[in-house]
C-alpha cells in the first residue's frame, strides 16, 4: 500500500496547491497543469500541449519554453510517466475505474498498447496542419485538470466519461492518451526503473500482472529468461510502484536503469 | 485477469497493428471531432489584449492571463462552448476591459500568445464597436442619450457624435455614435454602458466587422490635404448652358 498512498497523497496535494488560489485566495500557483507559474519563479509547461504549439508555427515565448524545458528534464530523470502515476488527476478516476471493472465483469475489452502512438501522431498532424490546438478542445487530461482549477461544473460529465470508458475498457483511457504517450517516450531514456532484482524467487501469483495498468511491461523482466534485464525498461510503466507494493516476494524496488 | 497478458503478448502483430488503426480511426471519431476546426469555428469571441490571428496556435490554454486580470473582464471560453474550449475571451456587457496601464494579462501569458511588445494600451485592437442597432439606438430615434459616447475611455477619438439633420422632425439634430476603428481598442465601455436593455452598440471581431476599400481607392480630399492643393486644375470652366439653347424643340428636330 505504501506507494499507492504515497501516489494519492501527491495526486491530491498538487491539486490543493492549485485549488489553493482560487478557494481560498493562497496564490502558490497561477494558472493550471497546462502551463502554470509557481511563486512568480517557476513556469511549467505541459509538453504535449508545447508540442502542438510549437508544430502549428508559433514559436512560444522564453517563459513557456523554459517551462517545457524544465518539465521534459524533470520527467526524463525520474521517468517519464511518472506524471501519469503521481501527478494526472485522471489517474485517480481511471484507478477507480479499474478497480470496480476487475471486482466485476462489466467490460473486459482493450484498445491495445500502441494506440496511444497513434493518436499522438494524429494530435501532432492536426496542430502541424490546422495551425490550432485542435487536441485541446478534446483533451482530457488538461480540461479536467483545467477545470477543477476553474471551477467549471461542467466537468463532472467529462469525469463521468472517462469514468465509464474505465469501466468498460482496461486501462481505460490512459491506455491511449497521447500525453502519457508523449511521457512514456521519455520513460525509455530515463534512469530511475523499477526492477525485478531477485526475480528467482517469482512464485508466478500473477498479483503484479493484475494490479499494473500496463501488464505488458512485465513480461519480460520477470521471465528470468537468459540475458534477459531484470530492469523494467518500458517506457509504459508509470513508475507507479504498485507491483513493489502487491509482490508477496518483495521481488521488485525501485532502482536505476544501469 | 491472467488474460491481460495472453492477450498483449500472444496477439499477431500484423493483426494488431491493423486492429489499432481501426481503433484509433474510431477514437479519432469520437474525440478528435471537435478539435478539427481550423478556426474557431465560426464563434464570435472576442479575445485579450495582444492576441494576434494565429491566437488557437499560440495559446496553450493555461488561464494565467484570466487569473491576471483584476476586473475579472477574461474567462476561460466553457467545456460545451465553441471556440476552443479553455482559451480565454471576453463579453464586454458583463465585464468590460478596463484596459489597465500595466496590461497584466499579456504580463501573465507565459507563451507570447498575447504579444509581449503591444505597451501602449491606446493601441490594442481587441474588436471594434460597432452601432449595430440603429434602429433601437436612442440617438437615432432623436432623442440625447449619448451614454456610450460619454463611456468611451477615447472619447472624441474611438467614439463621436456626427450631427445630422432630424428629417422626421424637420427642425431637429440628430446626434448620431460613430465609431473610429483606428483608435476603438474594443474595450467594451460602449456596449456596457448602452442603456437599452439590450446594447444597441456591440463590439465585434475586427476580422467580422471591418470592410476593406479596394487597394485603388484614393480619397480625394485626402490626397488634396497631403499635396497642399488640388491634383487637378482648381475650377474647370465648363461652358454655361444658357436657358435658350436646352432642349431643340420637336419641329426643329424632325427631318
Ligand atoms: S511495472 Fe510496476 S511500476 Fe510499472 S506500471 Fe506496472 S505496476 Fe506500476
Ligand atoms: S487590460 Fe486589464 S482589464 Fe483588460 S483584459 Fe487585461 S488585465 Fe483585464
Ligand atoms: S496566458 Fe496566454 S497562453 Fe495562457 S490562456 Fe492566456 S493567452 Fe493563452
Ligand atoms: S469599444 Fe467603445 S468605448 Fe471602447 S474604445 Fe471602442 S468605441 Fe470607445
Ligand atoms: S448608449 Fe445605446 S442607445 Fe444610447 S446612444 Fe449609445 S448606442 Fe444609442
Amino acid at each position: 500500500m505504501k506507494y499507492l498512498l504515497l501516489r494519492r497523497l501527491s495526486q491530491l496535494t498538487i491539486l490543493t496547491v492549485f485549488l489553493l488560489g482560487p478557494l481560498a485566495g493562497v496564490w502558490i500557483v497561477q494558472g493550471s497543469m497546462a502551463g502554470s507559474m509557481t511563486l512568480d519563479v517557476l513556469p511549467l509547461t505541459d509538453p504535449l500541449v508545447f508540442l502542438q504549439t510549437v508544430l502549428t508555427g508559433h514559436s512560444p515565448a522564453a517563459t513557456a519554453l523554459a517551462g517545457g524545458i524544465i518539465v521534459l528534464g524533470f520527467y526524463l530523470l525520474v521517468g517519464g510517466r511518472v506524471f501519469c502515476s503521481w501527478v494526472c488527476p485522471i489517474n485517480m478516476i481511471n484507478d477507480g475505474a479499474g478497480w470496480i471493472r476487475q471486482r466485476t465483469s462489466i467490460g473486459d475489452g482493450s484498445l491495445g498498447t500502441t494506440l496511444r502512438y497513434w493518436l499522438l501522431g494524429f494530435v501532432s498532424i492536426l496542430a502541424f496542419t490546422t495551425g490550432v490546438t485542435g487536441w485541446e478542445d478534446s483533451n482530457p487530461v488538461n480540461i479536467v485538470s483545467r477545470s477543477l482549477v476553474f471551477l467549471q461544473w461542467q466537468v463532472i460529465w467529462v469525469i463521468l466519461s472517462l469514468f465509464i470508458f474505465g469501466l468498460l475498457l482496461k486501462g481505460g483511457w490512459c491506455r491511449i492518451c497521447p500525453t502519457g504517450a508523449l511521457y512514456s517516450l521519455l520513460g525509455y531514456l530515463s534512469p530511475l526503473k523499477v526492477r525485478s532484482s531477485n526475480r528467482e524467487t517469482c512464485d508466478h501469483c500473477n498479483a503484479c500482472y493484475q494490479v499494473c495498468p500496463e501488464p505488458q511491461v512485465l513480461v519480460t523482466p520477470l521471465k528470468n529468461s537468459a540475458g534477459s534485464s531484470p530492469v523494467i525498461l518500458s517506457g509504459q510503466c508509470t513508475n507507479c510502484g504498485r507491483c513493489i507494493d502487491v509482490c508477496h516476494k518483495n521481488i521488485f524496488k525501485f532502482g536505476s536503469r544501469f | 485477469m491472467g488474460n491481460d497478458l495472453k492477450s498483449d503478448t500472444n496477439t499477431n502483430r500484423r493483426q494488431f497493428l491493423a486492429t489499432s488503426a481501426t481503433a484509433a480511426c474510431g477514437v479519432v471519431a469520437l474525440f478528435g471531432l471537435s478539435g478539427c476546426t481550423p478556426d474557431d469555428g465560426g464563434a464570435v469571441l472576442l479575445r485579450p489584449p495582444g492576441a494576434k490571428g494565429d491566437f488557437l496556435g499560440a495559446c496553450i490554454r493555461c488561464g494565467q492571463c484570466v487569473r491576471a486580470c483584476p476586473h475579472k473582464t477574461l474567462k476561460l471560453v466553457g467545456l460545451l462552448q465553441r471556440g476552443g474550449t479553455g482559451s480565454p475571451h471576453y463579453e464586454p456587457r458583463q465585464i468590460p476591459c478596463e484596459m489597465c496601464a500595466d496590461l497584466p494579462c499579456i504580463k501573465a501569458c507565459p507563451t507570447g500568445a498575447l504579444d509581449p511588445e503591444l505597451t501602449d494600451v491606446n493601441k490594442i485592437k481587441m474588436g471594434v464597436a460597432v452601432l449595430v442597432d440603429q434602429e433601437n439606438c436612442l440617438n437615432y430615434l432623436g432623442l440625447r442619450c449619448g451614454v456610450c459616447y460619454r463611456a468611451c475611455p477615447s472619447i472624441d477619438k474611438a467614439l463621436t457624435l456626427d450631427a445630422r439633420h432630424n428629417s422626421r422632425s424637420g427642425k431637429h439634430t440628430l446626434f448620431l455614435p460613430k465609431v473610429h476603428s483606428s483608435h476603438c481598442t474594443g474595450c467594451g465601455k460602449c456596449e456596457k454602458s448602452c442603456v437599452l436593455p439590450i446594447a444597441a452598440i456591440k463590439v465585434l471581431p475586427r476580422s467580422l466587422a471591418k470592410g476593406k476599400l479596394g487597394e485603388h481607392y484614393r480619397l480625394g480630399w485626402e490626397e488634396k490635404a497631403k499635396k497642399g492643393k488640388s491634383l487637378i486644375p482648381e475650377a474647370l470652366d465648363l461652358p454655361d448652358r444658357m436657358p435658350e439653347f436646352t432642349l431643340p424643340s420637336l419641329d426643329e428636330v424632325k427631318p
